[in-house]
């Protein structure tokens, strides 16, 4: 079972610039490989990861199988309200990963 | 005897005042490099191109930080009929298991035997919690592994060679310098006598084993130093080794005592 | 658990074994690779028309690629997040992969237009990012990455 690792500084000053960095444990199996009997190995990767602060979009990606294991996607935001900060990725096979942080914006 | 040497000369190409690839910046004297060399010894950390070494520096960009928090979990997971975890008898890794990582392979008495990290965690896990031991390169045996060495951070590898342990040191001595496989090469042919130059574009380290397990990039994982010595053994066309042979432990001890001096840096980050 | 982890653990050791094979599998060998053209009609699709310009769009990622298994990159786009003026789409494509689709990022008005992620690169090529900002003109940058084939294995 995946497990996501999130971080950021999480008592901000308000107007402050925020790294959020991720990370998933997934191995990212492209659709491109072959076994060792030539046949191809179906794909099964995270397609989808979203950030949500109080349920509303902050950023998200769409993954392909050109995505390395274990996915790391760091971006910015901006401080201005405090909150529950929601990270979710999607796997091809219907599995949901997701982890949740307050942000308090002082 | 004639064709093998053409064949070593081959393969061996120093790409001196080729354009096509310039080796990543080391300079000895950066104070930044300090912590990856002792006397004329060097970590594969100086052998990385700078995006791997900012991969290893960061917690939060090394990638083997997820094993490192499912070893966390585990320490304090109670399993077996024993109903045990590590942290029943251990306390808390941050202050017990300081310097553990850092000593072996080493004899162990109940084992009668030297017997590396991984081997010391499945006895504990046998003995004392009645658990079945994790099977080699398994997830919860490298997680474990990498969290109890980490712990060891900085300090200096640090293992016993005489006593006891004086005949698997000189096994694995010995495996150092034998050749072997189709290309028939030994360890010291690439990590002793020619680290700094190529063999087609790989830049050959001194093979120290110090940042192990380890996240490679090839991998897309972490793994552990048997799986590395197995890679190279095939490599070479050899048979490999099974992962936690009395073979690969006796030349791990030899290559911690290689390495000794240089400082624990697991989890690195390889390519 | 322990038994799930290592059903997962056999069934890898197959597809990824510990052999020579393993190389070639991981690098992608005999797969065609796409094309300069199916990047443009690619793109074309992912911007909506709009023909990217050169600038504002740069793209940090090695000069060699130790393994293409894992490039490590930064795309940082010279402009605003403001709501009247920001980054809404960031799109990144390898045009010597098997697909050129790599990643596409969406953004809002809010923090700076940056993002690190890793990618896998099966040889030698371009990797190009297209910004789209909020105007819906699209920029682009790009930069040749060198990536390191036949080293060791294990």
């Amino acid at each position: 079972m995946p497990t996501p690792k999130v971080k950021f500084n999480e008592t901000a000053a308000k107007g402050e610039i925020l790294e959020i960095k991720t990370m998933i444990d997934h191995d990212m199996e492209s659709g491109q490989r072959k076994d060792k009997d030539g046949k191809l190995i179906p794909r099964k990767i995270v397609n989808k990861f979203i950030c949500t602060l109080n349920g509303k979009e902050l950023f998200h990606a769409e993954m392909h199988g050109a995505v390395s294991a274990n996915p790391a996607t760091n971006f910015f935001i901006t401080a201005t309200e405090s909150g529950t900060m929601e990270f979710k990725w999607f796997d091809d096979d219907g599995s949901v990963y997701a982890i949740s942080r307050q942000l308090t914006v002082n | 005897m004639k064709t093998s040497l053409i064949a070593l000369a081959a393969l061996f190409v120093a790409l001196a005042g080729s354009a096509a690839q310039a080796d990543p910046p080391f300079d000895p004297k950066d104070p930044k490099m300090a912590p990856y060399i002792s006397g004329d010894k060097r970590s594969g950390y100086t052998f990385a191109e700078p995006e791997t070494r900012a991969m290893q520096d960061d917690e939060f960009l090394n990638p083997a930080s997820l094993w490192v928090e499912k070893g966390e979990a585990l320490w304090t997971k109670p399993d077996g009929k024993a109903n045990r975890s590590c942290s029943s008898c251990h306390g808390k890794a941050e202050d017990n298991m300081k310097g553990v990582g850092s000593v072996y392979p080493k004899y162990d008495i109940h084992a009668g035997t030297v017997i590396n990290l991984e081997q010391r965690i499945n006895m504990c896990r046998e003995k004392h919690m009645a658990a079945t031991p994790w099977k080699y390169e398994s997830e919860p045996l490298l997680a474990m592994t990498t969290f109890v060495k980490m712990q060891s951070r900085g300090m200096p590898v640090q293992v016993q060679i005489d006593g006891p342990a004086v005949s698997y040191f000189e096994n694995g001595r010995r495996f150092y310098y034998e050749r072997r496989g189709m290309n028939d090469l030994a360890c010291k042919h690439c990590h002793e006598d020619n680290w700094g130059n190529h063999v087609r574009t790989e830049l050959l380290s001194q093979g120290m084993t110090n940042g192990f397990p380890t996240y490679r990039l090839k991998w897309q994982k972490l793994g552990s130093l048997h799986r590395r010595l197995a890679g190279c053994n095939e490599e070479i066309r050899a048979e490999p080794y099974p992962l936690g042979s009395r073979e690969y432990v006796d030349l791990e001890l030899y290559l911690a005592w290689r390495a000794q001096g240089l400082q624990v840096e697991t989890p690195s980050v390889r390519k | 658990m322990s038994q799930d982890v290592n059903s997962d653990l056999s069934r890898r050791g197959v597809l990824l074994g510990m052999g020579a094979g393993a190389a070639a599998l991981a690098l992608m060998p005999s797969v065609a690779h796409a094309t300069r053209e199916e990047a443009n009609d690619a793109f074309a699709k992912l911007t909506g028309g709009a023909k990217p310009q050169a600038g504002k769009v740069t793209l940090k990622l090695p000069e060699i690629a130790e393994n293409g298994n894992t490039v490590p990159f930064t795309v940082v786009v010279d402009n605003p997040m403001t709501e009247a003026n920001y980054v809404k789409a960031i799109h990144v494509m390898a045009e010597g992969n098997p697909a050129p689709g790599v990643v596409s990022y969406f953004l809002q008005p809010t923090g700076k237009a940056e993002v690190y992620g890793r990618m896998r690169l099966a040889k030698t090529q371009d990797v190009r990012a297209v910004a789209v900002l909020s105007d819906g003109s699209a920029w682009e940058g790009k930069k040749e990455v060198k990536v390191t084939i036949g080293g060791c294995g294990g």
